[in-house]
């Protein structure tokens, strides 16, 4: 009876279900057809591989009847193979590679920008009239000549005639239909962007291309550098110096002298050697390396010492308030993490913070830039960040240990301290171990709070990479890879990524190990 | 268990003439000293707080000022916030709350999907997937920061929508991360709805994703509340991955947008930074006090089984 008055509800939300499959899987579908298109056109094959290999599967799960955990798991496990385990894996291969400034492409493209890179203003050659335009993101020169005849062109795109420009007061051509004329605000924030660009006077390199200093002007530039197909070389025409693949991923001399850019190749383990290897390296990174594991250590025993406490003292039915209480201690885990950072710098500020001025009455304490005050800063900030977290499972764990063990402890006359250290203790690192170490693993790649207080400061100046006294590994790997001062060298960072790796991997299956064993003690 | 329930039964009268010649003393060993400790960590936890309120409803503007707390109050840094041609704060605001909220609705989903099927279902690579995943949630994604911005870069190439600088590939990435620790959070909670309410949806005729969208999905909403808050609380704080990927000011979030903001200029801007600080900090306490309760059960739920 029942399944008879069913059948028909079941067969109709089915078709709604099947539809909105369909729709969904035709999205995926129609997606998957363009980036196979446009990869076959790149002929990126390896690429093109998998993405087929993976629409195929998709498909394949969906369609066929059946296989329903592969139908529930395919969402998650596509995104977790590509944004989590793809990169993982092509961090450890960058980590091989010479990946950074200057070596960021492939040789094909390092020739193209030796070329583009050495050119030369041609000596008295003439001004051109410059106004920069910009239509969807691509910006274009707009050129008047000295004969008054405007032309119209871009990187890799030469010089074409144009007669629609409108005209400024002296014959200079100020504005194209269909483009936006720069302002001379945006100028200056796209400055570095406008004075790369070369923009090609004809079709033929030889010819030269025009450059622009300053965004109003153009001259006429000309490659010194002339390259050598068959000899695979370059020669400088001014010097006649011959430069040869040194096999570095870069144009070498015979005296040494490197041509920028160079391209990128496979350097085996020269990242790791240098990371080791290099005096002025390797003594930081086992600071770095040092302070990092401190740091983890450090912050767990403490903001655990300061929750377990709170949570003894807390959980004593007779007090009052003991909501209100609660409330106030988890308020600094519910404010966002990085404005954390951002607070406490600004209390901490050397001249002008709270710290100082107020409470220690005008004092003159370098919290953040001495060694070892802004180590203990860190620290600081770190514990009023993390206790109420403490504060909360301790809370939890301590509930959930039987009253009756430890009334029995009373009864057999146990003082409050013994009934703490051998009952309550014990049964509550049993169900917070793990947790611990979840929050040590957390804390060595507690990226916002160092970044935010110190920067990873204050710098070492004897250092070959951007170190500070307070650098996690992976404040390193932010800074060499993405920093301002020093450049970026991927290869580098994901050397130094691999080794935290390694680290957290290590530290993990070691303390995975001791919990399962605590587990089994009890 | 009966003798400790007529232990306390006994010791009971005793205890309570005891507590009506409560002295002053007696009362601050047994509980004052408490209230003693609970008063200094609340100022602990709470005075960076106010100090950034205080901060916030000064008009000063500078760091200095802001030490005298709550002299004055005045909102006209909540308005001149807005009203920064260099920074916008609003477009951050919005940024921060559409990335968070798209992000938390995609974990909870994905993760839910998962949960399901390695509560319900029993399937070869089941138990290796389980402890696959524990393994990968140990390595945050931010490791492989490097390798996101290159193959982000790589992806722009054939969707200039999800390259770098789009939020959508930022969203994608995030999405990354969605199994892993909340899957293991969902799996402990959906096990502990009883597997005798699928089957008797099944002998009804519903089909598995009846169960799972209409049954399954409501009765574990605790969960799924629990994940979504974690997801979106991460996701405000997130600043590495995001400071990689964003680069126009107007795309970025509050965490990048904000970073910048101060490092540029500490102590000339600083109480519309704390203005800024209060604004973006008030929905995730907001949402994280309200779901307060659920989320240390959540927490605990990991833990102690």
């Amino acid at each position: 009876m029942t399944s008879v008055l069913t059948r028909p509800t079941r067969e109709r939300s089915s078709l709604t279900g099947i539809l909105v499959k369909i729709v969904l899987l035709g999205i995926v579908d129609a997606l998957a057809v363009f980036a196979l298109f446009t990869l076959f056109m790149q002929q990126s094959w390896l690429v093109f591989g998998i993405a087929l290999a993976v629409t195929l599967a998709l498909n394949f799960i969906y369609l066929k009847p059946g296989l329903l955990p592969a139908k529930y798991l395919a969402p998650g496990i596509v995104f977790l193979a590509i944004f989590q385990i793809f990169v993982v894996l092509y961090s450890g291969y960058i980590a091989f590679t010479n990946y950074g400034d200057g070596h960021n492409s492939t040789k094909e493209d390092a020739v193209t920008a030796i070329i583009a890179r050495s050119q030369e203003r041609v000596p008295d050659s003439p001004a051109y009239g410059l106004t920069v335009l910009d239509q969807l993101g691509q910006v274009s020169f707009l050129v008047t000549d000295p004969d008054g005849e405007v032309f119209l062109g871009g990187q890799d795109r030469p010089l074409d005639e144009v007669t629609n420009a409108g005209t400024d007061g002296t014959g200079k051509a100020d504005s194209l239909p269909g483009y936006t004329t720069l302002t001379f605000q945006d100028l200056i924030s796209r400055q570095s962007e406008i004075a790369s660009i070369s923009v090609p006077l004809t079709d033929d390199p030889n010819d030269g291309a025009l450059r622009t200093p300053d965004g109003s002007t153009a001259y006429l530039y000309t490659s010194t550098f002339v390259y050598d197909e068959q000899a695979d070389t370059f020669t400088d025409t001014e010097s006649g110096e011959v430069y040869t693949d040194g096999g570095n991923g870069s144009f070498v001399s015979a005296d040494g002298t490197e041509i920028q850019p160079g391209w990128k190749i496979d350097v085996g383990f020269a990242n790791f050697a240098r990371a080791f290897g290099e005096e002025d390296i390797r003594g930081p990174l086992l600071g770095v390396v040092a302070w990092t594991f401190a740091f983890a250590i450090l912050s767990v025993a403490l903001t655990f010492a300061l929750g377990l406490f709170l949570a003894l003292v807390f959980n004593d039915w007779r007090m009052k308030g003991r909501r209100f209480y609660r409330v106030a201690i988890i308020l600094p885990y519910a404010f966002p993490g990085f404005l954390s950072g951002l607070v406490w710098l600004g209390l901490f500020n050397q001249d002008f913070g709270f710290i100082n001025q107020v409470l220690l009455f005008g004092a003159d304490i370098p919290w953040l830039t001495h060694e070892w005050l802004a180590k203990a800063s860190v620290l600081i900030v770190n514990l009023w960040l993390g206790f109420p977290y403490m504060f909360l499972i301790c809370t939890g764990a301590l509930q959930s240990i039987p009253d009756e063990l430890t009334e029995a402890a009373k009864v057999d006359g146990a003082r409050p301290w013994s009934v703490f250290r051998l009952i309550k203790f014990p049964l509550l690192l049993v169900s917070v171990a793990p947790l611990l170490i979840a929050s040590f693993a957390y804390n060595f790649n507690n990226f916002n709070i160092i970044y935010m207080l110190t920067g990873g400061g204050p710098r070492n100046p004897e250092a070959g990479v951007d170190a500070g006294a307070t650098d996690l590994l992976i404040t390193l790997v932010y800074k060499v890879a993405f920093g301002s001062g020093t450049g970026r060298d991927y290869g580098l960072a994901s050397a130094f990524a691999i080794l935290i790796f390694i680290i957290v991997a290590v530290v993990s299956v070691i303390g995975f190990r001791q919990t399962k064993a605590l587990e089994e003690l009890n | 268990m009966t003798a400790e329930t007529l232990m306390t039964a006994e010791t009971a009268p005793r205890v309570i003439p005891l507590k009506r010649k409560l002295t002053p003393g007696r009362w601050f060993r047994e509980t004052g000293w408490r209230h003693v400790v609970g008063i200094v960590v609340v100022a602990f936890a709470v005075f960076p707080l106010l100090y950034v309120l205080s901060a916030s409803l000064n008009p000063t503007g500078t760091l200095v000022g802001s030490n005298a707390l709550f002299r004055s109050i005045d909102f006209s840094n909540y308005v001149d916030l807005f009203n920064l041609p260099q920074q916008p704060f609003a477009a951050w605001f919005m940024n921060s709350i559409v990335i968070g909220l798209v992000t938390a609705v995609g974990t909870v989903f994905l993760g839910a999907l998962a949960a399901y099927a390695f509560s319900r279902m029993r399937f070869t690579g089941r138990r290796v997937g389980l402890l696959s995943l524990l393994l990968v949630q140990m390595f945050p994604q931010l490791l492989g920061v490097v390798a996101i911005f290159l193959l982000l870069s790589a992806i722009g190439d054939i969707f200039p929508i999800l390259g770098l600088g789009s939020q959508l590939g930022l969203i994608l990435v995030y999405l990354g991360g969605a199994l892993g620790v909340n899957t293991y959070l969902m799996y402990g909670f959906f096990n502990t709805v009883p597997v005798s309410i699928d089957e008797a949806a099944k002998i009804d005729g519903a089909s598995h994703a009846q169960i799972f969208f209409t049954i399954i999905l409501r009765l574990v909403a605790p969960i799924l509340a629990v994940v979504g808050l974690l997801s979106f609380v991460a996701t405000m704080s997130e600043f590495v991955v995001a400071s990689v990927v964003l680069q126009e000011p107007a795309r970025q979030t509050l965490a990048v947008g904000l970073y910048t903001f101060v490092s540029q200029e500490t102590s000339k801007n600083w109480t519309m930074f704390a203005a800024g600080a209060v604004l973006s900090a008030i929905p995730v306490m907001a949402l994280f006090l309200y779901l307060q309760k659920y989320i240390v059960g959540g927490l605990t739920a990991g833990s102690v089984k």
